[in-house]
């Protein structure tokens, strides 16, 4: 029912771009974002002035802008921008609409989260003029496969913390609730291989692969590891599909 | 079009809906009456799809509740107790989007979003934001929203609470105007409500069905006593002495009005003679003074006492 899909994505869309919290959300980014590479860039040239001849500043700051800070920022901003997407229609009773409505639930939750995942998209197209400038004034060039699989490592990873915040946001009335259990168990799901010192046990490697953060840092380096597809991939998957078993679960549950 | 047979639901070791079953024939209007908390909502909702019986079948226009749930969904509409409104939008792009998850197509939105403002008097409304509007019009928008689609059945919660009595009146007329080419079910703790609207009355108290006929059907099943209210400036003990001589009296109750010093009764006599003024008569013959004399009509209200109220007796001896 791609009709259904399209009617919640379309009105998920009105309500971002209707009250305050896509242009927040959206501007804090692209101040941050520009703030950072400002300093970035200073600190790059700096340090290549006295480095070999095959230094490759371009790769490092777009590692650093693309990699590090994205992530970073991403982790804050994105549980503002997933924690009403459930918890908001249960708390006005609309949940109540979409449920007797002649819609499955998993074209509710795909057309929220298509939405969801437009606005970081929105959020992130800006940005690629940094990454242009970087790409016409730098020498040696830098890599084009570097800026493509970084922005594909980013989507995928925002991806990931979209999908696990809609299913937050789907257990509880409460936005603010939603909001904080996003950003702790990703932080968590982030730092869980932080205490493994080798990647030689299996434990090791186990935390190592959960980790949401270390396969996007390959795709930093202008790697696509289908490893890294797959992880981002199926976290998604997972999360989208535990939300819809948990918008269906609300018709079980004491009202 | 709608038939409920045995519908149960138990929220843990709590009863909500007790062995519930009714019809509800096409075109009609059901009122479901009870008081707050006897299943009206949990039936309504388990009616629309948007929670499962814990027992027993619910059928809309032929398709089962729980296992047709999409179809019966295409059929209905639905105004919960509070309006599904969303604030940031206008009523107009509200209408639309509703219409769209209720899959009905592009080229016939427009027209329905108008007639809907239409039949709900919501003039000139459409373009402003649902956020700014007063209570009395959110309710007529979430009224708007249940028939924008133009459902066979029409489930509408509590549909006049929040609403100031002029435009209650104008809901019941709209109600009203809706039935035969709906098929419609409210639920309501406002007795005249019923007896204005419906076509058939479910009184439901404490998950259970207590009684299904017309509102006047109900109204003639106490028919059989009639009340007199009579107040005088009399001694209470041959007062009622001589209210009880009146032929026909079955019951006499007196109390005496300490601020103004008057005896007030209350008789219960066989109906089909008007004892009024035979009663007035005796008093002045007495030489009493006669303050009020008025026959009691038995309302629906009594009848649902009478019907919901598990010591029926009693609460009557203190009225």
């Amino acid at each position: 029912m791609m009709r259904s899909l399209y009617a919640v994505y379309r009105k998920e869309m009105g309500h971002y771009f209707a009250s305050p919290v896509a242009y927040v959300v959206v501007a804090m980014f692209l101040i941050l974002s520009a703030i950072f590479f400002n300093l970035y860039l200073v600190e790059i040239v700096e340090a290549s002035l006295g480095m070999a001849s095959d230094f490759d500043g371009p790769s490092q700051l777009l590692r650093a802008f693309l990699g590090n800070l994205f992530s970073i920022l991403m982790l804050f901003l994105m549980p503002m921008v997933t924690m009403g997407l459930f918890a908001e229609e249960r708390k006005r009773g609309t949940m109540e609409l979409l449920m007797t409505s002649p819609i499955r639930e998993v074209d509710i939750v795909i057309g929220k989260f298509l939405a969801s995942l437009t606005l970081f998209a929105v959020m992130l197209l800006p940005t690629a003029a940094s990454v242009v400038f970087v790409y016409l004034h730098s020498d040696p060039t830098a890599p084009l496969r570097v800026v493509f699989s970084a922005y594909l490592g980013i989507f995928l990873f925002g991806g990931s913390l979209i999908a696990l915040g809609s299913f937050l946001s789907s257990l509880t009335e409460n936005q603010i609730v939603a909001g904080v259990l996003t950003f702790g168990l990703f932080l968590v799901l982030w730092a869980i291989d932080f205490g493994t010192r080798s990647t030689e046990t299996v434990m090791g490697q186990t935390l190592h692969y959960l980790s949401v953060i270390n396969h996007y840092e390959d795709f930093t380096r202008g790697i696509i590891d289908t490893s890294g597809v797959v992880y981002y991939i199926s976290f998604i998957v997972f999360f989208v599909f535990l939300t819809v078993r948990s918008i269906d679960s609300l018709r079980w549950r004491r009202a | 079009m709608i038939e409920v047979a045995d519908l149960t639901k138990a929220y843990g070791p709590v009863t909500a809906v007790d062995h519930v079953s009714f019809s509800v024939n096409e075109g009609e209007i059901l009122g479901f009456l009870g008081p707050n908390g006897a299943g009206k909502t949990t039936t309504m909702r388990i009616l629309t799809g948007f929670m499962p019986a814990t027992s027993g079948t619910a059928r809309i226009a032929g398709f089962d509740v729980t296992t047709d749930s999409l179809a019966v969904r295409r059929h209905i509409g639905y105004l919960p107790e509070t309006p599904p409104l969303y604030p940031d939008m206008t009523v107009e792009s509200y209408l639309d989007f509703v219409l769209r998850i209720k899959n009905v197509p592009g080229d016939k939105r427009r027209a329905r979003i108008s007639e809907a403002i239409e039949k709900t008097n919501l003039g000139d409304k459409g373009t402003e934001l649902i956020k700014r509007l007063s209570r009395g019009y959110k309710q007529r928008v979430g009224l708007a929203q249940a028939l924008v689609h133009d459902p066979l059945v029409i489930i509408l919660d509590e549909p006049t609470v929040g609403l100031d009595p002029k435009q209650i009146i104008e809901v019941r007329h709209l109600i009203k105007g809706l039935a035969g080419t709906h098929t419609i079910i409210l639920s309501t703790h406002i007795l005249p409500e019923v007896s204005m609207t419906c076509d058939r009355v479910v009184i439901i108290n404490k998950g259970k069905i207590v009684a299904v006929d017309t509102p006047q059907n109900l109204t003639t099943q106490l028919k059989g006593v009639q009340k007199i209210r009579v107040e005088a400036q009399a001694p209470e003990k041959p007062f009622q002495e001589l209210l009880a001589q009146i032929p026909g009296t079955s019951s006499v109750e007196v109390s005496l009005a300490r601020a103004s010093g008057h005896v007030t009764a209350t008789l219960e006599v066989a109906s089909g003679k008007d004892v009024r003024s035979l009663v007035a008569a005796r008093i002045i013959e007495k030489g009493w003074d006669l303050y009020e004399l008025r026959g009691v009509s038995l309302s629906l209200e009594d009848i649902f006492l009478q019907l919901t109220t598990d010591d029926a007796a009693h609460s009557q001896a203190s009225n």
